[in-house]
């Protein structure tokens, strides 16, 4: 006998044993400080999902109420300090606290699963991101109910949001929930950029990596590059706020439009990380209920990439009315414009793989079309306001504001919905009722469509956008007065989604590891998925390894089983390279979420914070990063 | 395209019964105005067009009758594939076309926009939380005035308006006449607008300015050229004498309270800088930004409580007697 004991392989055990030994190793500790260490992406996932649609809850409740105020003139539903808080707020809220990170959570619970790994890489991270997220949004909306909303506008524009115009904490709060969501938003980025390039599946080339784990690998660059600029420039706002720095300041020589710059070289970007993962979802949904493969995988994965890269070059189209030289912004309208052939490209795809499908109409494909005709028309009234002429009238009025809920509700909220109702019996074991998903679904597409569609000719008929009231003089009563009919019923589908949710998970009909036969790895496992997701590693053998190995998957033998081990390998062809420890849970990523958020809250109030907080920080990280005395890891 | 924009402003109209062109991209009145709807009416034909060939073919992929099925999951047929390769093919150099002719179109509208224009006023309009202070410039300082929200500008002639900001950002926006153009700090904006024919054309404030940012309106009044001197040789003028012991008396109450600390009225000690410049006060159409008619109920009330006419307005309410409150306010409507 050798001194130290060879681990115990997979090899050694038969597989109910293998299993137990497996879920044993891999599952989060009992108890409160279990649940709060737990590092399993499956279970911090769902906790983004769950935290991300109660902060859409909170918002859209803000949207039905300023709808209520604007449903008439001269209104009294809200006063103009409130209806500030919560335009700023629904914006905020839906941005950056709901549409990014439900993405990204989707992203953290499927990529794993898709992709035939265990965990994500760097799993402490991800606890860590999720925390200081949970942090950020109960910041702000606490400031929201102790009337201390920020009141600015999702976008806050210096000079408006600088100390001279907006005396108090209100624009700081704002510029601070940036920074916590943002950290988190790029651990996230990092995650999924790793995991993807390093963890996939022995087998599972780049030409075999699902679309829905190429849309969140380039959804997670875009991040990457776009987010720094947007930290940026709240970090110099609130540096201009609490110790004068005078980025902003013209009358010491600063910029205005430097704000604007930096923000929408962020901000447009920002809309394409919320549209790609949900054209991600309708590639991944659509071949499933078409029964067949994705038509032109190759080149919707190219328009994917496509529009990562345009979506960089087209910022300045946000500032078409701000002065700039008009040669110019015809270079932005261009770039605006090209982006729609990507999207065009996709459109085309989806089409085509229905056509020569053999279409099965679930509530996941209702919902998919309802977002193609939504999206054509969001889409269509994009090539409008790319036009600078154009521009110049319906920008800041109803008509933008109709354009951009015609793209992220009906090009990003449709397919999230389509994404429960299929992923719903992965993640629950049970199947949401079919019967309320297609009331949900017509309600949804029927309230959407009356809320936002009169909201075009408002704006052609002259209606600004971020107005708490309106004259009767001003002949806008009645389409308001039915936008909001629209508002209430669209919300009205939410609710319905919710007791779908609820009634379905507690007596819904069990689901099975795959009740859509779908193509992709997460059906591989069983429904809901156990801690170690697949209790043997599956090697992939083409793009769809569900359709082409219906009686079993092949596997590789030889991992350990005495600790939580990872398959490492290669970037491009995924060849089995490293056998690697992935983190046990911890509780530290907690603590120093809560010693980072502590930091940035109190930095509002004074700079010394960053100092005072290094020490708490420092400790905490400490604590997570203690060496422990186990073997290096194995090649 | 001419009955296609009559089509679609009956589409307006119907969905609006009382369609109105007091401030409207609709209804131009003015070159840009028009030029930029023409350009519009181009864009919503073809993406009429686009969308409903797109929809067809979404609807025919759904309900076309298709063979009874085999396998669990269809395997494509390459002839069937190769064929859809092409269409797509198709449909993507369509898009490109689109989008070509769209960029083409839309840089040569904007081109006649940017062109310097020959112009005869300059106009000065400075963007304040929530008011629009308005100059008109010259280079001879006695034809020089100002007023506030309200614009006049002789019909048929380009105008050249200079923007200035010294507080937040706003927007000016008369849709009717042409497209918006933001005042930024420390930036200089300018926008020529001309009106084909007289009428009255509301504009307001298009760029989030803070919490009144709903009540920060204005008019522009075109006016033939006859009429336009007559009101300009009327605003040069300084405010006229109080006639009778009432007005007399309203003068002294606006001169020794707290009114004349904002506000000027030229011809008297009033030379408050804050607010709006009052000294032709009794012509403006409206009172407080386009927030309300100019009239003397709805004066009083604003100078007794400007907070609610305009929550958090920048203007203090003033203590004032009754006597002296209807002293001023008929001394302040006498100021035509």
């Amino acid at each position: 006998m050798s001194v130290i004991a060879e681990p115990l392989r997979d090899t050694d055990l038969g597989e109910p044993e293998l299993e137990a030994r497996l879920v044993d190793i891999w599952k989060t500790p009992r108890g409160f400080f279990g649940w709060l260490s737990s590092v399993d992406h499956k279970q911090i996932a769902l906790r983004y999902i769950v935290t991300a649609f109660f902060f859409m809850g909170l918002a859209g409740l803000g949207a039905v109420l300023m709808r209520l105020q604007l449903a008439t003139p001269d209104a009294h539903v809200l006063g103009p300090d409130r209806y500030d808080q919560i335009f700023t707020m629904h914006g905020s809220t839906m941005m950056f606290l709901f549409a990014v990170p439900i993405m990204e959570a989707f992203a953290v619970y499927l990529v794993p699963l898709m992709i035939g790994t265990r965990n994500v890489a760097f799993p402490r991270l991800n606890a860590f991101g999720f925390w200081l997220y949970l942090f950020g949004g109960l910041f702000l909306w606490c400031c929201f109910f102790s009337n201390n909303g920020p009141d600015v506008g999702w976008f806050s524009y210096t000079p408006l949001s600088l100390t001279q115009y907006n005396v108090g904490h209100r624009a700081d709060f704002w510029a601070q929930m940036i920074t916590y969501t943002e950290v988190s938003g790029l651990a996230v980025a990092v995650e999924i950029i790793v995991t993807t390039f390093k963890m996939r599946a022995p087998g599972m080339s780049l030409d075999r990596i699902p679309i829905f784990v190429w849309g969140s690998l380039v959804t997670a660059f875009m991040i990457l590059f776009a987010m720094p600029a947007v930290m940026v420039c709240s970090t110099m706002l609130i540096l201009d706020r609490e110790v004068n720095t005078h980025f902003f300041d013209v009358a010491l020589g600063g910029d205005n439009l430097l704000f604007q710059h930096l923000f929408w070289f962020f901000g447009h970007p920002e809309v394409y990380f919320i549209f790609l993962p949900a054209t991600a979802f309708v590639s991944s949904i659509i071949p499933t209920f078409a029964r067949r493969p994705m038509f032109g995988q190759a080149a919707v994965v190219l328009s994917l990439i496509a529009t990562a890269f345009f979506s960089f070059g087209l910022w300045v189209h946000h500032m078409f009315v701000t002065g700039l030289p008009r040669l110019g912004e015809s270079f932005f309208t261009a770039s605006s414009m090209a982006i729609a052939v990507p999207s065009g490209i996709q459109i085309f795809c989806w089409i085509a793989t229905l056509w020569s499908g053999r279409p099965v109409f679930r509530t996941p494909l209702l919902f998919v079309l309802g977002f193609i005709f939504n999206f054509v028309i969001g889409g269509l009234t994009g090539v409008m306001v790319a036009s600078v002429p154009i521009d110049t009238q319906v920008h800041d009025t109803y008509f933008v504001v109709a354009h951009f809920h015609y793209v992220l509700i009906g090009g990003s909220v449709f397919p999230l919905i389509a994404a429960v109702y299929y992923w719903f019996p992965k993640v629950s074991g049970r199947m949401l009722s079919e019967t309320l998903g297609r009331w949900n679904f017509w309600i949804a597409f029927f309230g959407f469509n009356v809320a936002f569609f009169p909201m075009h000719i408002l704006g052609l008929e002259g209606m600004p956008r971020r107005i708490y009231t309106y004259s009767a003089d001003m002949p806008w009563g009645t389409l308001n007065f039915i936008s909001t009919l629209g508002a209430i019923i669209f919300a009205f589908s939410f609710l319905l989604l919710l007791w779908n949710m609820i009634r379905s998970g507690l007596w819904g009909k069990a689901a099975g590891p795959n009740p859509w036969d779908g193509d992709t790895l997460e059906w591989a496992t069983p429904s809901p998925p156990p801690p170690q997701n697949f209790t043997r590693i599956p090697v992939v053998t083409g793009p769809a390894p569900m359709w082409e190995n219906r009686e079993a998957l092949p596997a590789i033998a030889g991992m350990s089983v005495g600790k939580r081990e990872i398959l490492v390998s290669t970037l491009t062809e995924a060849e089995p390279d490293v056998r690697e420890t992935s983190p046990d849970p911890s509780i530290w990523p907690l603590f120093a979420a809560i010693a980072v958020g502590i930091t940035f809250l109190w930095s509002i109030y004074t700079p010394w914070a960053i100092i005072y907080g290094a020490v708490p920080i420092a400790v905490t990280l400490t604590g997570w990063f203690w060496p422990k005395s186990t073997r290096e890891d194995e090649s | 395209m001419k009955g296609f924009a009559a089509g679609f402003g009956c589409l307006a109209a119907l969905t609006l019964p009382a369609c109105s062109s007091v401030q409207s991209a609709l209804a131009p009145e003015g070159d840009t105005a028009r030029a930029i709807l023409k350009l519009f009416l181009l864009f919503v034909a073809v993406c009429t067009a686009v969308f409903v060939i797109v929809m067809a073919f979404l609807l025919i992929a759904i309900v076309r009758r298709r063979a009874a099925a085999v396998d669990p999951v269809l395997r494509p047929d390459p002839i069937e594939e190769r064929r859809m390769a092409w269409v797509i093919g198709g449909g993507v150099a369509a898009t490109v076309i689109i989008l070509t002719v769209f960029t083409l179109a839309s840089f040569l509208t904007n081109k006649t926009f940017a062109e310097p224009r020959p112009h005869g006023l300059i106009i000065k309009v400075t963007g304040h939380q929530w008011w629009w202070q308005v100059n008109y410039e010259s280079h001879d300082a006695s034809q020089t005035f100002e007023t506030a929200n309200e614009v006049h500008i002789p019909v048929g002639q380009p105008v050249k308006l200079d923007f200035e900001s010294p507080d937040v950002i706003h927007s000016f926006w008369v849709p009717n006449l042409a497209g918006k153009q933001d005042l930024i700090p420390g930036r200089y904006t300018t926008l020529t607008v001309k009106a084909d024919k007289p009428g009255i054309y509301r504009g307001q404030c298009a760029e989030y300015c803070g919490i009144q940012h709903a009540h920060m309106a204005m008019y522009v009044v075109a006016q033939n050229q006859n009429e336009f001197e007559r009101w300009r040789a009327q605003q040069l003028k300084s405010a006229s004498a109080p006639s009778n012991a009432d007005l007399w008396h309203g003068q002294q109450v606006f001169q020794s309270s707290a009114c004349a600390m904002c506000h000027t009225i030229s011809g008297t000690n009033a030379g408050g800088q804050v607010g709006p410049d009052l000294t032709h006060f009794g012509s403006r159409m409206t009172i407080a930004a386009g927030t309300a008619r100019n009239s003397m109920g709805n004066l009083t009330g604003w100078i007794v409580d400007p907070e609610r006419m305009k929550p958090y307005t920048r203007m203090p309410a003033v203590a004032l007697t009754g006597p002296d409150l209807i002293a001023v306010s008929h001394y302040l409507e006498s100021l035509k």
